[in-house]
């Protein structure tokens, strides 16, 4: 054994553990200032105060990681456990623990970009929530008044989209929401614009988007607010980030996809020469459709007209009319011969009454005599000498004075 | 979800409405005064699309905002200054 030194005012310098780790501490800072490591995320901790704390591993080796939020913010994909990095740092001892670690300022998936990792990790998260199902895809307004534009107002996006609704139908109006559309707060900026968008309720269709550029340039579109933002807006999305490609988050959330700005704006704004074609061809149409329903009608209506059915009932007056022209002269005839037997019948009577007449008997010669009072003379003994008589003779009157009167036997007066 | 149409919306539903006028004319099942009055119908359609069509006066703008926060729409130009 050997003897241990024994403690001595002028032996070996005694540290504090305080000091001690101290050295180590400052011996490793000032050798592995900044590491770039490789290893495995394990036992990963976001703290609420925003510092994540995990282990580096790979095979029989573990080093302890902080990852502090000012560091952190800046990630854009989700680190979990089993994801392997690549992690810039520096090796420093944490004192109250006495443990050495890596404080990682960098940290980047291996293998994969850092921001397709994300882009691939929202994606699945999102889609999980819904934001992109199909059922909730709202159908593009084809004959919008008034596009709203989400872009920049320096791009060539709104410039395209210009071009189109000049070229295709001046009719559209466009009411542009100017915004930054890569960098720093882009994608805040375009999820607030959205939002404003909702606002008016004269805008028909959005159209988020930008012209084409690199994965970093169109990172906005693929941020979670504006993926959220394009989700709740009333008025439909179309999205038209202009990278044919790939599509971005806000692609996906959209009820929309255009490969470009410009195609875009021709999925709203219609030809006008191809809407004046189908309105004439409705038109054309429509006339005819109305002529030939109308020569139809009138031709079954002119079967009708002459068919059996439809001409019995003329039959029916007609026969009515000449059975009533046929009484009425039938009529006629009758009062016609009543009035000639009534004249044969008078005629009749009449001559026998004109046999009966006394006047008869007077054509025959025969006369009658009244006396002064209009009394018939029958006795010559009723008349008197001077006595005036009227006889009445088969024409005419003679009024005669009374000479002498005889009555039968011979009697004189 | 609900919004109200706006003006071209109503252009868009006039040309439905008039191809579904079209269309039933077109089968010939149909009693002739419902005809007569789908075809009126059918005409006043059209000339209202083509009313539509025919107004070529477009706007476009620009939403400013104050710092105040207000918001205003703005005549808006197109200047190409070569970005992006």
């Amino acid at each position: 054994m050997n003897p241990v030194p024994a403690l001595a005012p002028q032996g070996p310098k005694v540290y504090t553990i305080r000091e001690i780790t101290r050295a180590i501490r400052s011996l490793i800072e000032s050798n592995f200032s900044t590491v770039w490591v490789e290893g495995e995320i394990s036992g990963f901790k976001h703290h609420h105060s925003g510092h994540m704390y995990f282990s580096l591993k790979d095979e029989g080796a573990v080093l302890k990681a902080t990852f502090f939020s000012r560091f952190n913010r800046q990630v854009k994909f989700d680190l979990k456990d089993g994801l392997q990095v690549l992690c810039f740092g520096k090796i420093s001892v944490y004192e109250p623990h006495g443990e050495y670690q890596i404080n990682v300022e960098r940290i980047e998936p291996k293998g994969l970009g850092a921001l397709q990792l994300a882009f691939l990790q929202l994606k699945e998260r999102l889609a999980k929530e819904g934001l992109f199902d199909a059922k909730r895809k709202r159908p593009i307004p084809r004959f919008p008044k008034t596009v709203g534009v989400v872009t920049s107002p320096t791009g060539a996006a709104i410039r395209d989209i210009l071009h189109v609704v000049e070229r295709r139908f001046r009719g559209t109006n466009v009411l542009l929401n100017p915004v930054r559309v890569q960098g720093p707060g882009a994608a805040e900026e375009i999820a607030q614009a959205i939002d404003e968008m909702n606002g008016f309720d004269h805008i028909d269709v959005l159209i988020v988007g930008r012209g084409g550029g690199s994965l970093e340039d169109l990172w906005a579109f693929n941020e979670e607010v504006v993926a959220r933002a394009v989700f709740r807006s009333r008025i439909p999305v179309i999205s038209a980030v202009g990278h044919e490609i790939d599509w971005t988050i806000c692609d996906w959330a959209a009820d929309l996809r255009a490969p470009t700005p410009s195609a875009a704006a021709e999925l709203v704004v219609q030809n006008r020469e191809d809407l004046e074609i189908r309105l004439e061809g409705f038109s054309t149409r429509l006339r005819n459709s109305m002529r030939g329903l109308w020569d139809e009608k009138k031709e079954f209506f002119r079967g009708l007209q002459e068919s059996y059915a439809f001409r019995q009932p003329l039959n029916l007056i007609n026969q009515y009319s000449q059975r009533l022209d046929e009484l009425l002269r039938q009529f006629q005839n009758y009062l016609k011969n009543l009035a000639r037997e009534k004249n044969q019948a008078f005629h009749h009577w009449v001559g026998k009454l004109e046999a009966l007449s006394p006047l008869a008997i007077l054509s025959r010669g025969y006369s009658i005599t009244f006396n002064g009072k209009g009394e018939l003379v029958k006795e010559a003994g009723r008349v008197r000498p001077g006595e005036v008589l009227r006889t009445r003779l088969h024409q005419g009157l003679v009024y005669s004075k009374v000479e002498q009167v005889k009555k039968e036997g011979g009697e004189k007066e | 979800m609900t919004k109200e149409p706006g003006e071209e919306l109503k252009f868009e539903k006039a040309l439905e409405r008039l191809e579904k006028i079209v269309e039933e004319l077109e089968a010939g099942d149909i009693p002739l005064e419902d005809a007569l009055k789908k075809y009126e119908e059918g005409v006043r359609l059209s000339r209202l699309c083509a009313e539509k069509l025919t107004q070529a006066e477009k706007k476009i703008q620009i939403l400013t905002k104050s710092l105040g926060g207000s918001v205003k729409m703005e005549p808006f130009e197109f200047e190409d200054k070569e970005k992006e």
